[in-house]
């Protein structure tokens, strides 16, 4: 099959926010697409380099506290990205990604930091560390259940102008106290997850939902042979009992589906 | 040996040399009970019985660490990658002057300290292999004459959080114990930043090839500058944290300490070996020991707890090796027969670290051109991983089951911890039983 068009995936500051393996995405990003015959670059995106604002897709993932607030300076301080990700590209936000896009992060010593204010969402630490495997039913049509791995410290609130990613059956999520959990965050352009795994590994119709914004929803028409051992993967990880929210969050899951 | 390294030889301090009986009948009863508890579990085949025996000792006598230290000069050997190795080769340059007691089987928690040291009562001097979340702990009940440390990246998240917050604890235990010589890697910016905190530091460069968690400060988050060229091992960050001049530097056939070679001819494979051999030729220095006759010693280290060990398994020949994250496994690459075919086993226990992220940073992509099968409880994560890296393979979640798809012949086999464990006793049981007996 001969390329059709051009994909380029920007990995922002993978020297900063790489503690979690979330580079990992664009490498599924990318095969995806070249699957379907589109040709795809993955673009890392160092600290010491000016960012180009002409990336079809951004991802930015998770890091550690004190490389949350070293990247909300650096890309304030880059305001063609900036706009790219507000009006032009497609972007994922994972974990640190998720909290500094959003208004504010208060950090552990109560020190509260602007964000990117791209999100309508601000977050709290937590008591408890978020650390375990989660499920989520996707707000997203037709992507289903989500599973991940959450490590996080974060309490995530969301504004009105931001859609919650997903409802959590099981596992923290953004970690508000609500009836109803929630988890991450979702705009025209941005989709914004707690989840590790990487998340586009254990969630290939996430990475398609991406590719098909990013594309313009022209170019999903040929479906990517199946990967071999994801539906193993997808039914070890959504039928684990999760074991801190307990057996009786699974059992609900359970009813749901 | 010890004016090359800036720091005099290390004696016990608290009492003449030689190990005493651990004060007190209680404690004699529980460390009694301990060696029981290991023999029993032993004899059935459950395990090395250190974790069992020391977790009885621990029990009934939460203290008996400290009492078991009481006398001895103790090496701790902590970090994320090499401590079993570097542990082995220095209890082996250690042992060429006298008993030794040593935590072998690589029970790395206090438990598994508590049972080597019950285990030779005799040994006025101890290499004990720590995690590096279990070093403040340990530290404290021992009080070392050194700690080594080797290196500081991303393992087991979920249990540790933050390599920084890791980092972090072990800087206030290590500024907890101003006697102690802090045996220190000057490569890798995280141990740098952790053994700021120590009062008597000796540097080494070892030159690791992983700088994964090593781009940015873990003082103040800006990029780290790196030399390149000659100086390449050279880092700097603009806040002033820099690498300090070694004491000691790993160049390829031995350890350059001041204007002396030492030369170093080990068994095991691989330049990270090599790296950690000079970690150990530095403590084993610091302790008085001559690094000639040190490094003799460490020459004769073949096998560290199975790793590295090649067995006979039918018409397979197996080269057990462990990897069991992104630095491990940037180590372990290097190491690989080209075309070689190779089982990778991959498990998420608790001790594994129940996050399989991980496995996207190990370039698998390198793996192309050999017969390749995923196993292990996760061999599905794994499978995903290398179809996403372009590597054919086949999956097969039993191990045993995932060698029958190999050609016969040489094979490598990487595994994670606990599956690399959990090989090394299956391939046991089946060939004793193949044996007949």
């Amino acid at each position: 099959m001969s390329a059709r068009t051009e994909l380029v995936i920007g990995v922002l500051l993978p020297d900063v926010l790489g503690t979690y393996s979330d580079a990992g995405n664009a490498v599924v990003l990318a095969q995806r697409a070249r699957w379907r015959g589109i040709d795809t670059t993955i673009l890392p995106v160092p600290a010491d380099t000016t960012p180009p604002a002409g990336c079809d897709l951004y991802l930015l993932g998770g890091g550690e506290d004190i490389a949350q607030l070293f990247a909300i300076e650096w890309l304030n301080r880059h305001h063609g990205l900036r706009h790219a990700m507000s009006s032009t590209a497609v972007t994922l936000a994972v974990c640190a990604g998720l909290q500094i896009l959003g208004h504010t992060l208060t950090d552990r010593r109560g020190q509260r930091h602007a964000g990117l204010g791209l999100l309508d969402l601000s977050t709290e630490p937590r008591r408890r560390r978020a650390v375990g495997e989660v499920i989520t039913h996707c707000e997203l049509p037709g992507v289903g259940l989500l599973t991940g791995f959450e490590n996080h410290q974060g309490a995530t609130t969301l504004g009105a102008a931001v859609r919650p990613l997903g409802r959590v059956r099981s596992g923290v999520g953004n970690g508000v106290p609500t009836k109803d959990a929630v988890e991450g965050a979702l705009t025209d352009r941005i989709v914004a997850t707690y989840l590790h795994g990487p998340v586009l590994a254990r969630n290939p119709a996430l990475a398609d939902h991406l590719l098909a914004r990013a594309t313009g929803d022209r170019l999903l028409d040929g479906e990517p042979s199946e990967v071999p051992d994801l539906p193993e993967l997808r039914r070890a990880y959504l039928t684990t009992v999760s074991r801190r929210p307990g057996i009786r969050a699974f059992a609900r899951a359970v009813r749901r589906s | 040996m010890g004016s090359t390294s800036g720091v005099r030889p290390v004696a016990g301090r608290r009492h003449p040399p030689g190990p005493r009986r651990v004060a007190g009948w209680w404690a004699r009863i529980a460390v009694r009970a301990g060696l029981v508890a290991g023999a029993l579990s032993r004899s059935l085949g459950t395990g090395s019985g250190s974790i069992i025996g020391g977790r009885v000792t621990l029990a009934l006598h939460p203290a008996a660490l400290s009492g078991l230290a009481v006398g001895r000069r103790v090496v701790l050997v902590s970090g994320t990658n090499g401590k079993t190795t570097t542990s082995h080769l220095l209890a082996a340059a250690l042992a060429s002057t006298g008993p030794v007691a040593h935590n072998a089987s690589g029970a790395n928690m206090a438990d598994g300290a508590v049972a080597a040291l019950a285990a030779d009562p005799a040994a006025e001097l101890a290499v004990i292999e720590v995690d590096e979340l279990h070093l403040a702990t340990v530290a404290a009940a021992v009080a070392p004459a050194v700690v080594v440390l080797l290196n500081l990246s991303r393992d087991q998240l979920d249990r540790g959080s933050e390599v920084r917050s890791v980092a972090a604890a072990l800087g206030a235990a290590l500024a907890a114990h101003p006697d102690t010589v802090v045996v220190a890697n000057a490569d890798d910016p995280m141990v740098v930043w952790t053994a700021a905190h120590a009062t008597r530091t000796v540097w080494v460069s070892t030159g690791g090839r992983w700088r994964g968690e090593a781009t940015t400060c873990p003082r103040c988050g800006c990029t780290l500058h790196y030399g390149a060229g000659p100086g390449v091992r050279r880092w700097a960050c603009r806040c002033g944290l820099t690498r300090p001049d070694p004491q000691w530097v790993a160049v390829g056939e031995g350890g350059l300490t001041g204007d002396v070679l030492i030369p170093v001819e080990l068994r095991l494979p691989g330049q990270f070996n090599q790296g950690n051999a000079i970690m150990a030729l530095a403590a084993a220095s610091v302790l008085g020991i001559d690094p000639r006759r040190a490094a003799a010693a460490m020459a004769d280290v073949e096998d560290v707890a199975g790793r590295y060990a090649v067995v006979a398994h039918g018409d397979r020949e197996l080269r057990l090796l462990l990897a069991k994250n992104p630095a491990g496994w940037a180590e372990i690459l290097g190491l690989l027969e080209d075309a070689r075919p190779l089982l990778v086993i991959i498990n998420a226990r608790e001790a594994d670290g129940r996050d399989t992220s991980w496995l996207w940073d190990v370039p698998f992509d390198e793996l192309a051109d050999r017969p390749v099968v995923a196993a292990g409880d996760r061999a599905a994560d794994l499978g995903v991983r290398l179809t996403y890296a372009g590597i054919e393979h086949t999956t097969v979640p039993d191990p045993l089951a995932a060698l029958e798809l190999l050609p016969p012949g040489k094979i490598d086999v990487v595994a994670n911890y606990t599956a690399f464990h959990q090989m090394r006793g299956r391939l046991g049981a089946q060939d004793r039983r193949e044996a007949g007996t």
